[in-house]
């Protein structure tokens, strides 16, 4: 099947068996392997991406589900120039990262936390990203860069 | 260089923010799911249902004649070919001097299979749908036979029928013992208390968040294969599987581990599945994939834990260790996995001394096969096991003696080093006091009553646990572990180039899955050449660039691989200085080397690092007849002795009586691993290690159904990972005794987390569930159980 979508500000379109989950046609289809799969019950969010503006799990939505939208993953992210979005700069300032396989979809998260909960707090912040699981990093340094990060995107806002 | 003047060197001990940081935020980190080859072709592996059965047929036609399939592969085909079984790295000896039993570990089944997961086929197709469809397509007629799943019923023989192994008919591995039983009895006779302790340390499965994943490829123009492998140490995985396995030219094998998404021990090992890609990408020349489903890592990755013991303590009238005595039934699994045996014996019954000056220790352990998935090395690997049960043990004695945690761990702390312990190790430096004191005193200790009458008004019970751990980290020199039964050195290279412009590439044999190598390496090197940290770059992980080098794990990397990166500086400055010599015209004696520059001494003659190099590379000006060009010197290095990071650790826990919740309120963890090189990696890495340690204590927790032998934690849905609302802020202290034998005075910092952990937490809960008369708990302490130990002894 044919799906039309925007995907990091540009058309896309990609030709995939129906039951392509949005996660498989993002990175075999398009190359846009930072989007990334760690499980297979949707429990980890390793595969977090934006749909319209709003964080989804990509394995838990079919490609053809996305007919239309807006995705946006990690590798859009960033300023053209390559200049790290707030959150990204964030989770390198407060080491909030190590093996880095759950980092992209830690940050599509957390930026979507801070957008819908400008003032969270860090007992929030950890509820909040209960959808995410990271195995390195015991999640405080992580916590630490999404409040940072929080205030980096109200600055900026 | 020593390790003092390498402490006080700029970079060390700064929080450089990592270099390797940019790639992974930004989604173009290079993890092998993520590499794609010229028609690539996919690998789905037919795997077990059954615990243990024999195979009577399997029937692979209909899947051949599958949509897209290439190639379906049997264990016959693997024995035509002459492929062998995975070996096991280390040999233990039993007690009555026989070799430990080593069944075959077939890459495919062999008439039988013994664990659920265990690989049957293998079908390649040139997608991955075309793969799965085939592979369910494989039909395999099986006779089920009874399976034996817990250690304490392998250890009874308790299962008539659930032989694994024709060489091992009783299950039984090997019998091991350590220490000197004799004087041990003899204490135990003369004690004026004994405190008696039975405790499960229950079976982890170590979940890193990148699923393993190969891809076997095939040169035939070149007769060269290359593996890209999701591993923690390649040139080990090219030697097993060229020299062991398949019997292939070393030369001809090259295996990648580019970014790798977490290991934890669980990707030490050489496993089936790479070794059928390999194999299998010369006999269809294709290259090959394949990715693990989580719950395929589930089924197959090698598991953690898994012991049943039983101790005891000897102790005079003071509450003074005399004795200790242990009995330990561990699991293997199904087969031996790479250091399966190392685990329980030489990494586990060394460190039962513990901090403790025990004057006499003797540890027994048998070791069983049964129908789970083989248990290697997971995060700590035999070290978390020894620091809970001798933890667990010494707070009960507390208990027992009428003392504070505390008080009876300083009445046997060892005070003077080095410290030759009854169980084969000598610690060559540490301040457990000072831990002690900074742990008491950064969690509040003085303030636990008033908190705990806080609790009890609200109804809840608040306990405090306190563990004081010490590990043998940074493995090994190599004559010792030969001598324990280690069938590979343990040292480790590092190759510095120095390139003319005076910027630095690395190659080291260690690996980095999220330790941050690239950066804290770099921090050694730019501290000792005098050069900012952007000008080194740390290559790792492909034995196609890196000399051979042993890899990561055991907390091994700065304290092993960055003494061979130190090694190889010193070899590079000793030639810097004759060059520099050369160019300044004085004597090579007489040339210092300071903050980047090279300064004849008593005058004011100075010549920055980078005008040395590029007189390497471009010899002009150069004494060619004594010294060869280039700056270009690699090092490999065996450690002396074992490093030992130790600390305390102390944890609050909150529980409810009615419903059995329990939170961990506080935790505090005070480290020593000597020089820190990088603080805010450091404390990443403990942070990390404590939530693996408190995860097993609290939720974490494999389960294997005791008759069928079917795996019911087999997801994410059933095994409870930590998350990030499941712990409080962690509060960390430092204590700083160098290590005194390698040149960097580093210990290691990657498992202390998971070693020290479980038993402060398990001791926390005790502590608040004590007055309701609980005595026992085993791990974890989910809220069911935790309620099940307040009913059972209310009733």
């Amino acid at each position: 099947m044919q799906v039309q979508f925007t995907v990091n500000g540009r058309a896309a379109s990609v030709d995939v068996p129906p039951n392509t989950l949005l996660v498989h046609a993002l990175r075999e289809h398009l190359q846009l392997t930072g989007t990334h799969v760690g499980c297979d019950t949707s429990q980890c969010g390793a595969c977090t991406v934006h749909v319209n503006g709003r964080a989804v799990k990509s394995c838990a939505m079919l490609a053809v589900q996305a007919q239309g939208a807006d995705v946006q993953t990690i590798e859009g992210l960033a300023a053209p120039d390559g200049t790290m979005h707030p959150m990204q700069a964030a989770f390198k300032e407060c080491h909030g990262l190590q093996c880095g396989f759950c980092t992209p979809g830690m940050v599509m998260s957390a930026v979507d936390l801070c957008k819908n909960h400008p003032s969270a707090s860090e007992g929030e912040i950890r509820e909040l990203l209960e959808g995410n699981i990271c195995r390195c990093t015991g999640y405080q340094n992580i916590v630490r860069a999404v409040q940072q990060g929080q205030k980096a995107m109200a600055a900026s806002a | 260089m020593g390790a003092s003047d390498f402490s006080n060197l700029p970079h060390i001990g700064e929080s450089v923010r990592r270099k390797e940081d940019y790639r992974f935020l930004t989604g173009a980190g290079q993890y092998t799911d993520d590499v794609v080859l010229a028609a690539q072709s996919h690998a789905v592996f037919v795997r077990s249902p059954h615990a243990h059965a024999r195979i009577n047929s399997i029937n692979i036609d209909a899947a051949k004649a599958a949509p897209g399939v290439l190639g379906v592969f049997v264990g016959a085909d693997v024995a035509a070919d002459s492929i062998n079984g995975l070996p096991c790295g280390w040999l233990i000896t039993s007690t009555n001097g026989e070799p430990m039993k080593e069944p075959p570990h077939p890459i495919l089944a062999q008439g039988k299979v013994r664990y659920v997961g265990d690989h049957v086929a293998m079908v390649v197709a040139h997608t991955q749908q075309q793969a799965r469809d085939a592979a369910e397509l494989v039909e395999v007629d099986y006779d089920v036979l009874p399976a034996v799943v817990n250690v304490a019923d392998a250890a009874a023989g308790a299962v008539a029928g659930a032989g694994l192994h024709d060489i091992a008919p009783d299950n039984h591995c090997f019998k091991w013992a350590i220490g000197d039983k004799g004087a041990v009895d003899a204490a135990f006779a003369n004690a004026a208390h004994v405190t008696k302790l039975d405790l499960v340390n229950n079976r982890l499965i170590p979940n890193a968040m990148e699923p393993r994943a190969a891809i076997g490829s095939y040169n035939r123009a070149s007769d060269e294969y290359t593996l890209y492998v999701s591993n923690q140490n390649p040139h080990v995985e090219r030697l097993l599987m060229t020299a062991f396995v398949m019997g292939l030219p070393e030369h001809k094998v090259r295996v990648i581990a580019p970014d790798v998404g977490g290991g934890f021990g669980s990707k030490i090992y050489l496993y089936a599945e790479d070794v059928c890609l390999t194999w299998a990408s010369k006999k269809l020349n294709r290259n090959i994939k394949w990715v693990a489903d989580r719950s395929e890592a589930f089924l197959s990755d090698a598991h953690g834990r898994d012991h049943v013991s039983h101790a005891e303590m000897a102790m005079d009238k003071d509450g003074k260790f005399l004795a200790l005595r242990v009995h330990t039934d561990a699991n293997l699994g199904a087969y031996l996995s790479t250091f399966a045996s190392a685990v329980p014996t030489i990494l586990y019954a060394t460190l039962l001394a513990g901090q403790y000056s025990t004057p006499q220790v003797y540890v027994e352990v048998d070791s069983w096969f049964t129908n789970t998935a083989p248990v290697d090395a997971y995060r700590g690997a035999g070290r978390p096991e020894a620091t809970y049960l001798l933890e667990r043990l010494v707070t009960r004695c507390a208990w027992e003696m009428g003392l504070p945690q505390d008080e009876i761990r300083r009445r046997n702390f060892i005070n003077s080093f080095p410290y030759q312990t009854p169980v084969a190790l000598q610690y060559d430096t540490g301040d457990f006091f000072a831990c002690m004191d900074g742990a008491n005193k950064l969690a509040d200790v003085a303030g636990f009553e008033q908190r705990k009458a806080a609790s009890a008004a609200k109804g809840m019970l608040r306990g405090i646990g306190y563990s004081s751990y010490i590990e043998a980290c940074g493995i090994a020199p190599s004559n010792i572990a030969g001598a324990l039964g280690a069938r590979a050195g343990l040292f480790e290279c590092g190759e510095v180039r120095v390139h003319p412009t005076g910027s630095v590439t690395v190659f080291t044999g260690s690996h980095s899955h999220g330790q941050g190598h690239e950066t804290t390496f770099a921090q050694v090197v730019a501290a000792r050449l005098g050069i900012p940290v952007d000008n080194v770059d740390i290559v790792h992980g492909d034995t196609g660039r890196v000399p051979f080098g042993m890899g990561t794990y055991g907390s091994r990397s700065i304290s092993v691989g960055g003494a061979a990166i130190m090694k190889a500086l010193d070899k590079i400055e000793a030639k810097a200085k004759k060059i520099a010599a050369h160019l300044m015209e004085a004597s090579d004696a007489d040339i210092d080397f300071a903050g980047g520059e090279f300064s004849v001494r008593g005058t004011d003659k100075k010549i920055p690092f980078a005008q040395v190099s590029l007189a390497a590379y471009v010899p002009h000006n150069y004494p060619l007849d004594v010294l060869e060009p280039g700056l270009n010197e690699t090092a490999f290095y065996d450690p002396t002795n074992f490093t030992f990071p130790a600390g305390t650790y102390i944890c609050e826990v909150e529980i409810d009586p009615a419903t059995g919740s329990t939170r961990v309120d506080k935790f505090t963890a005070v480290d020593d691993f000597g020089t820190i090189i990088n603080p805010m990696i450091v404390e990443g890495q403990v942070h990390g290690g404590l939530v693996q340690g408190i995860g097993q204590a609290m939720m974490e927790n494999c389960v294997y159904d005791r008759e069928t032998g079917q795996l019911l934690t087999g997801s994410f849905m059933d095994y409870a990972m930590p998350r990030a609302d499941d712990f409080p802020e962690f509060k960390l202290g430092h204590v700083c005794t160098p290590c005194t034998h390698n040149p960097l005075g580093t210990k290691g910092c990657g498992e202390a987390g998971a070693i020290g952990s479980p038993p402060a937490v398990i001791n926390a809960v005790l502590d608040a569930l004590r007055p309701l008369g609980v005595k026992d708990f085993d791990m974890p302490a989910s809220p069911h159980r935790v309620w099940e130990a307040i009913q059972s002894a209310k009733a």
